[in-house]
């Protein structure tokens, strides 16, 4: 970028920004770094090692894991749907997709427990149809996430659908392609690497998500109870260390797991490239 | 809205391609997704909230506990949204107008708060103020709370919301450079007027949909005010923590007809932001 030589105000701005960005996000973030130096590596070992811990990261990341999967299929179709054809009712229905970033956690997860709860109108019919029970199950836990899940794939494969030059699949459909030779081979590999930017989106918000979770999920200790419960139970019982050890340990997976997911992309988007 | 109607034109063109029954298909399970998973839930709020009509509902709203939820968010909104929204327009400020060192190391940082789960994000105010903390010893000397009081619940919300209004200035900002300040600095305008009247009215949607998203997470925040906040009735419940205590304690009508506030608070953000869209194409 070129820089202005009249611009004023360089320094009062930066020197705030820096100022509130180290007040407000790195010195309290610094504290999760020291008080865990604090720990010798015995002892966050036997913290971690605890069997009602592991169980609980292994609860968080698989239902996330899952969920992230439900929302990238379902987000996929609709992002396609709402590029692609044009039907009465479409901008409402773009619109709606925004909600579960609007809409209140809390809010979202009483509403989703009533309505999956055995008496609930889709927990009964569930219930009814497929003998299978959503509410206080791990299944429930993965519906909520799915809702949160949801627009972050939506809003990061639109806009790539909206770009994708449709001459590639003119040009493919004129050389005698089928329409599915075509998405396999012409569509799907370009879209590739957005889809899964969303999907890994989906799956960090999935991981760390506590609000609309914890009341649909019945919250039972080895099944149902996920890492973020497990830190709140940790410091209602003045276990500081304890909660900082699972919390440190949380954000160093999530951290891993998004680097990994980044050098996937980075793969997918080169392999996209070549083709 | 030209932009539009040929985006359109291009989309249905190619729609051809896919066969009827391919289209239906689709069609059906994008709708049937959102109005079974996103409109349903959104619905359900207002009916349960009036399930037993209007007068139970007011009646609700009227509680001592939830007015004072009621007030506690506002305490938090207003405390926490202007600081933010200044941070975000100095911030996009220094950043968009200026070249420096670690400016995109900046930019990152301040996003660091939207990857850090909620409860983690309450749990690092807790090790700063809480009795074991950092200041622990010292707070309680000087005979002050921060954590389990509002102090805290503040402090955790400004962390959450931190991004919001930063976020949605940068791009913008970068996108637009600043020939027009610079024309208007060159002319002799002081910079707070440059500022006023030449860059404020080219971000004044952006900047109002940023406030918008800062406030209604802000009023909307469950799990970071849920561990600084100790659940005290009628003193530190936020309204959304309010709506935990009564779904707890099976009072439906309680619950809901908070969660619909919350809700009709949803609805304006996404309604801003349609329109925010829309007056963008048009321009």
């Amino acid at each position: 970028m070129k820089q202005s030589r009249i611009m004023p105000g360089f320094k009062p701005a930066l020197s705030f920004t820096l100022v509130y960005l180290v007040l407000i996000v790195l010195i309290p973030l610094s504290t999760l770094v020291f008080k865990s130096l604090q720990l010798n590596f015995d002892d966050y070992l036997a913290i971690i090692t605890n069997e009602r811990i592991i169980a609980s990261f292994r609860v968080s990341f698989v239902t996330s894991f899952i969920a992230s999967i439900v929302a990238g299929v379902f987000g996929f179709i609709i992002a396609w749907v709402l590029v692609r054809y044009s039907f009465s009712g479409k901008r409402l229905l773009d619109a709606v997709i925004d909600l579960p970033f609007a809409l209140p956690t809390a809010v979202a997860g009483v509403v989703l427990a009533t309505i999956y709860q055995p008496s609930g109108f889709l927990g009964r019919w569930l219930m009814d149809n497929f003998g299978v029970k959503v509410a206080y199950t791990p299944l429930g836990i993965v519906v909520a996430l799915i809702f949160i899940g949801i627009p972050f794939v939506v809003r990061t494969v639109e806009p790539v659908l909206q770009e994708f030059d449709t001459t590639m699949e003119e040009a493919a459909s004129s050389l005698g392609a089928s329409r599915l030779v075509i998405f396999n081979k012409v569509i799907f590999p370009n879209i590739f690497p957005a889809l899964l930017t969303g999907i890994s989106l989906a799956f960090a918000r999935g991981v760390g998500e506590y609000g609309s979770v914890i009341f649909i999920a019945g919250n039972l200790p080895y099944i149902s109870e996920i890492v973020p419960l497990l830190i709140i139970t940790k410091l209602e019982q003045y276990d500081y260390a304890g909660a900082t050890a699972i919390a440190l340990t949380m954000l160093v997976i999530s951290f891993v797991l998004l680097l990994l997911i980044n050098l996937l992309q980075l793969w997918a988007r080169r392999r996209s490239g070549q083709n | 809205m030209h932009t539009l109607v040929d985006a359109h034109g291009q989309a249905s063109r190619s729609a051809l391609n896919d066969p009827k029954w391919v289209r239906v298909t689709l069609t059906s399970i994008a709708v049937g997704f959102i109005v079974l998973f996103l409109c349903a839930p959104l619905v359900l709020v207002l009916y349960q909230a009036f399930s037993k009509g209007l007068d139970a509902y007011i009646h609700a709203l009227s509680d001592p506990d939830a007015l004072a939820a009621v007030r506690l968010t506002l305490l938090v909104a207003v405390a926490t949204v202007p600081l933010n929204t200044v941070f975000g327009i100095a911030a996009a400020w220094a950043i968009t107008r200026f070249d420096f060192r670690g400016k995109s190391l900046l930019t990152t940082l301040i996003d660091l708060p939207f990857s850090v789960s909620p409860v983690i994000s309450g749990l690092i105010f807790v090790l700063m103020f809480g009795a074991q903390g950092w200041f622990g010893e010292w707070l309680l000397a000087h005979d002050t709370k921060v954590i389990f009081a509002t102090p805290g619940i503040i402090l955790a919300t400004i962390f959450i919301t931190f991004p919001f209004v930063a976020r949605e200035l940068i791009p913008l900002m970068q996108e637009m450079g600043f020939e027009e300040e610079e024309a208007a600095l060159s002319l002799g305008a002081s910079g707070w007027k440059t500022f006023f009247l030449v860059t404020l009215p080219n971000i004044k949607w952006a900047l109002l949909y940023g406030v918008l998203l800062c406030n209604a997470r802000a009023m909307g925040e469950f799990g970071a005010v849920s561990v600084v906040s100790g659940h005290i009735r009628g003193l530190t419940n936020t309204l959304p923590l309010h709506i935990e205590v009564s779904y707890n304690e099976y009072d439906v009508i309680g619950a809901f007809a908070s969660a619909s506030i919350l809700a009709g608070l949803a609805i304006v953000t996404l309604i801003l932001k349609s329109f925010l869209e829309w007056k963008q194409g048009k321009g």
